[in-house]
C-alpha cells in the first residue's frame, strides 16, 4: 500500500509538522512518498529526502504553486493521488486544512480530520466537539484522506533517509485565485505547536503592555513559546497566530502555563494533551484548574516577577 | 448580487457534552441547541455585504433535521432574506453535504457563497473547501476580512505564521473565522418578521444526493480524564514541584 504525504513548507524549509505526519504514515505502514509542491523548493525537497522512512520525494516545483493556493494545489495532488495511492496525508496546519478537504472532494471520498490515532489500516480515532468526546472512525473509501494531529504522534527523525528526488512536470493553474500578500508575524522563541515549553497569557493579563512586560521575562527564562486565550487575541493583547484552543493552535508541550485564563471549553480543547499544566489565576474557583497539575491562587503581577527571580 | 449563506444546527458552545454510556455517541437529548458560531458569523458578513448595497439578496440554506428550521429563522432575524431546509433525518457526511449545497448553488446561482469554517460538533473544517472543489470555484478559507471589489473578492485569511490575502474570482467561497466580524443580536420585531419569510423545504433526493456516509462512526468515548492537581500555596513551592516531582524544568 503506498501513502502520498503532502509536504508543509514555506519553499525554503520543511515544516516540522511533516515529521509529524510520516510518522502516522508509518503507523499505518507502507511505501510513504513525500509530495513538495511549491516555487524554488527543491532545498525542501532535499530535506525530505532526507526523513527517516521516507521512499521516494516528489518535486512540483512551479509558480503556481507558491503560495499554496488551494486551488492549485488540491488539482496537482488529486491527479498524482489517482496514479496508485491508498492514502493521502497531510498536517493539520492551516495550509493541511485548506487544501485536503477539496482534494478528497475531487476524489470524491470522505475525508478524516485531526487523525491522534491508527488503529487499523483504515480505522482512526479523532477528537469532536472540542475535545470532549473521542470518536473511532472506519473509512471505506478507495483512497482514504486525512489530516493529522502532530501533537499526537512523535515526529520521525529528519535525518537518515536517503529516499531519491523525482520530479513532477505537470502544471495545475486552475486560474480561479491569486496571492497579494502576506503578514508573516516574526517570532525570536520556539515555534507554538512545536515547543517544549508554552508560556500563555489570557484576559486576566490585563493588556498588550502587560503581556509582554509579565510574561516574556518568564518565556526567556524557560525558553518557551508564548500563546494566548481566544479572550486575549480579541482583546488584541496579541496577534491571533498566538491563539491556543479548538479554533487556534493544538499544542501539547511538556509544561503548558497558563496564566490568567479562566479555561473555556474552547481553550481546553487546544491544551489539555499538555503533560504538566500549570495555572496561576486570582480565581479559585477557574474552570482552568480542574485540569491542572499545579495551581496557584495569586495576582499574576506579582506572582509571575517572583517566579522569574526564583528560577 | 446574490449571496448564498450554509448554516448547521448544533449543539451550544457553552453546553458540556456527555458521551452516552453505551458509546454509540454523545447525548443530545434535552440540550439546547444553538446555531453554530461561525455560521453566524457568515450570516452576519452577508448582512454587512447587504447594508454596504453589495450585497441585494440573501439566501440561507441548512442541511439536516426539521428542527434546523429554528436556526434557519434565527438567520432571517439577523437579516437573510429567505431560506431553504434541506431536511433529512438520515446520517449525513461532509462530502454528501457539499454535493446538495452545489445542488442548491446551482439552482440559486449566487455569487458569494458564505460558510463556518467549521462546525463545533463535528469539528471537521471540510465542507467549504469540498463545496469549492465541486463547483470549479475559488475558495477564501479562515477569513478575518472580505472586500468585494469590481467582480472580485479580496479574502485575508488567518494562516499558521500570521495573515494572507488572496485574490477570489466571483463566483466564490468564503469561511469564516471568528475574528471576521462580531454578530449582533436579533431584535424582538426582526424575530417576528423574519417568522413571515418564506422557508422552502426539500430533500436530498431534490438535487439527486443520496444521504449517508462512508465513513462509519464505530465508538464515541470520552477522553481520558486527567488526574486531579494539587493547589501550591506559594512560588517557592510550585517552583519546587516543577524541578523534583514533575521535573520539567
Amino acid at each position: 500500500m503506498s501513502i502520498l504525504v503532502i509536504a508543509d513548507h514555506n519553499n525554503q524549509t520543511l515544516n516540522g509538522a511533516t515529521l509529524n505526519v510520516v510518522a502516522a504514515a508509518q503507523k499505518i505502514g507502507g511505501d510513504i512518498t513525500v509530495l513538495v509542491a511549491g516555487s524554488g523548493a527543491q532545498a525542501v525537497a532535499d530535506a525530505a529526502a532526507k526523513v527517516a522512512g521516507v521512499s521516494k520525494v516528489l518535486l512540483a516545483d512551479n509558480a503556481a504553486y507558491a503560495n499554496q493556493l488551494a486551488e492549485n494545489v488540491a488539482g496537482l495532488v488529486a491527479d498524482i493521488a489517482k496514479g496508485g495511492y491508498k492514502y493521502v496525508l497531510a498536517a493539520s496546519t492551516t495550509t493541511g486544512k485548506n487544501i485536503l478537504p477539496r482534494v478528497a472532494a475531487l476524489l470524491d471520498v470522505s475525508m478524516i480530520t485531526d487523525i491522534i490515532a491508527v488503529e487499523s489500516a483504515n480505522t482512526f480515532k479523532r477528537p469532536i466537539y472540542a475535545g470532549n468526546a473521542i470518536a473511532t472512525v472506519q473509512s471505506d473509501e478507495a483512497i482514504i484522506v486525512g489530516t493529522v494531529r502532530g501533537t499526537a504522534f512523535d515526529a520521525v527523525a529528519a535525518e537518515g533517509g536517503s529516499a531519491a528526488v523525482e520530479t513532477v512536470g505537470e502544471v495545475n493553474d486552475a486560474g480561479l485565485s491569486s496571492f497579494v500578500n502576506e503578514e508573516i508575524v516574526k517570532l525570536d522563541r520556539p515555534e507554538l505547536t512545536a515547543a517544549r515549553i508554552v508560556v500563555s497569557g489570557g484576559r486576566g493579563v490585563g493588556s498588550g503592555e502587560n503581556y509582554h512586560k509579565v510574561l516574556d521575562p518568564l518565556a526567556d527564562k524557560l525558553g518557551a513559546a508564548q500563546g494566548a486565550s481566544r479572550a486575549a487575541v480579541d482583546a488584541g493583547f496579541v496577534p491571533n497566530d498566538f491563539q491556543v484552543g479548538q479554533t487556534g493552535k493544538i499544542v501539547a508541550p511538556d509544561l503548558y502555563m497558563a496564566i490568567g485564563i479562566s479555561g473555556a471549553i474552547q481553550h481546553l480543547a487546544g491544551m489539555k494533551d499538555s503533560k504538566v499544566i500549570v495555572a496561576i489565576n486570582k480565581d479559585e474557583e477557574a474552570p482552568i484548574n480542574s485540569v491542572a497539575d499545579y495551581w496557584l491562587v495569586g495576582d499574576l503581577n506579582t506572582v509571575v516577577p517572583e517566579l522569574v527571580s526564583k528560577l | 448580487m446574490k449571496a448564498l449563506v450554509a448554516v448547521k444546527r448544533v449543539v451550544d458552545a457553552n453546553v458540556k457534552v456527555r458521551v452516552k454510556p453505551d458509546n454509540s455517541g454523545v447525548d443530545l437529548t434535552n440540550v439546547k441547541m444553538s446555531i453554530n458560531p461561525f455560521c453566524e458569523i457568515a450570516v452576519e458578513e452577508a448582512v454587512r455585504l447587504k447594508e454596504k448595497g453589495t450585497v441585494s439578496e440573501i439566501v440561507v440554506v441548512s442541511v439536516g433535521s426539521k428542527d434546523a428550521q429554528e436556526q434557519i429563522r434565527s438567520a432571517m432575524a439577523l437579516g437573510a432574506d429567505r431560506g431553504i431546509l434541506v431536511e433529512t433525518a438520515d446520517e449525513i457526511g461532509a462530502l454528501e453535504v457539499a454535493k446538495i449545497l452545489k445542488g442548491v448553488v446551482d439552482a440559486e446561482k449566487p455569487e458569494l457563497i458564505l460558510l463556518g469554517k467549521q462546525a463545533i460538533d463535528d469539528d471537521s473544517n471540510q465542507v467549504g473547501q469540498m463545496l469549492g472543489a465541486l463547483l470549479g470555484a475559488g475558495q477564501g478559507t479562515f477569513a478575518s476580512e472580505v472586500k468585494v471589489e469590481g467582480g472580485k473578492v479580496q479574502v485575508t485569511r488567518e494562516i499558521d505564521g500570521g495573515l494572507q490575502t488572496v485574490e477570489l474570482a466571483l463566483p466564490a467561497i468564503i469561511t469564516t473565522d471568528l475574528r471576521l466580524n462580531e454578530p449582533r443580536y436579533a431584535a424582538l420585531p426582526n424575530i417576528m418578521k423574519a417568522r413571515k419569510k418564506p422557508l422552502d423545504v426539500k430533500s436530498p433526493a431534490d438535487y439527486g444526493v443520496a444521504t449517508g456516509t462512508k465513513l462509519k462512526t464505530i465508538k464515541v468515548e470520552a477522553p481520558a480524564e486527567r488526574k486531579a492537581g494539587v493547589q501550591v500555596k506559594s512560588v517557592d513551592e510550585l517552583v519546587e514541584k516543577l524541578k523534583n516531582e514533575a521535573k520539567v524544568i
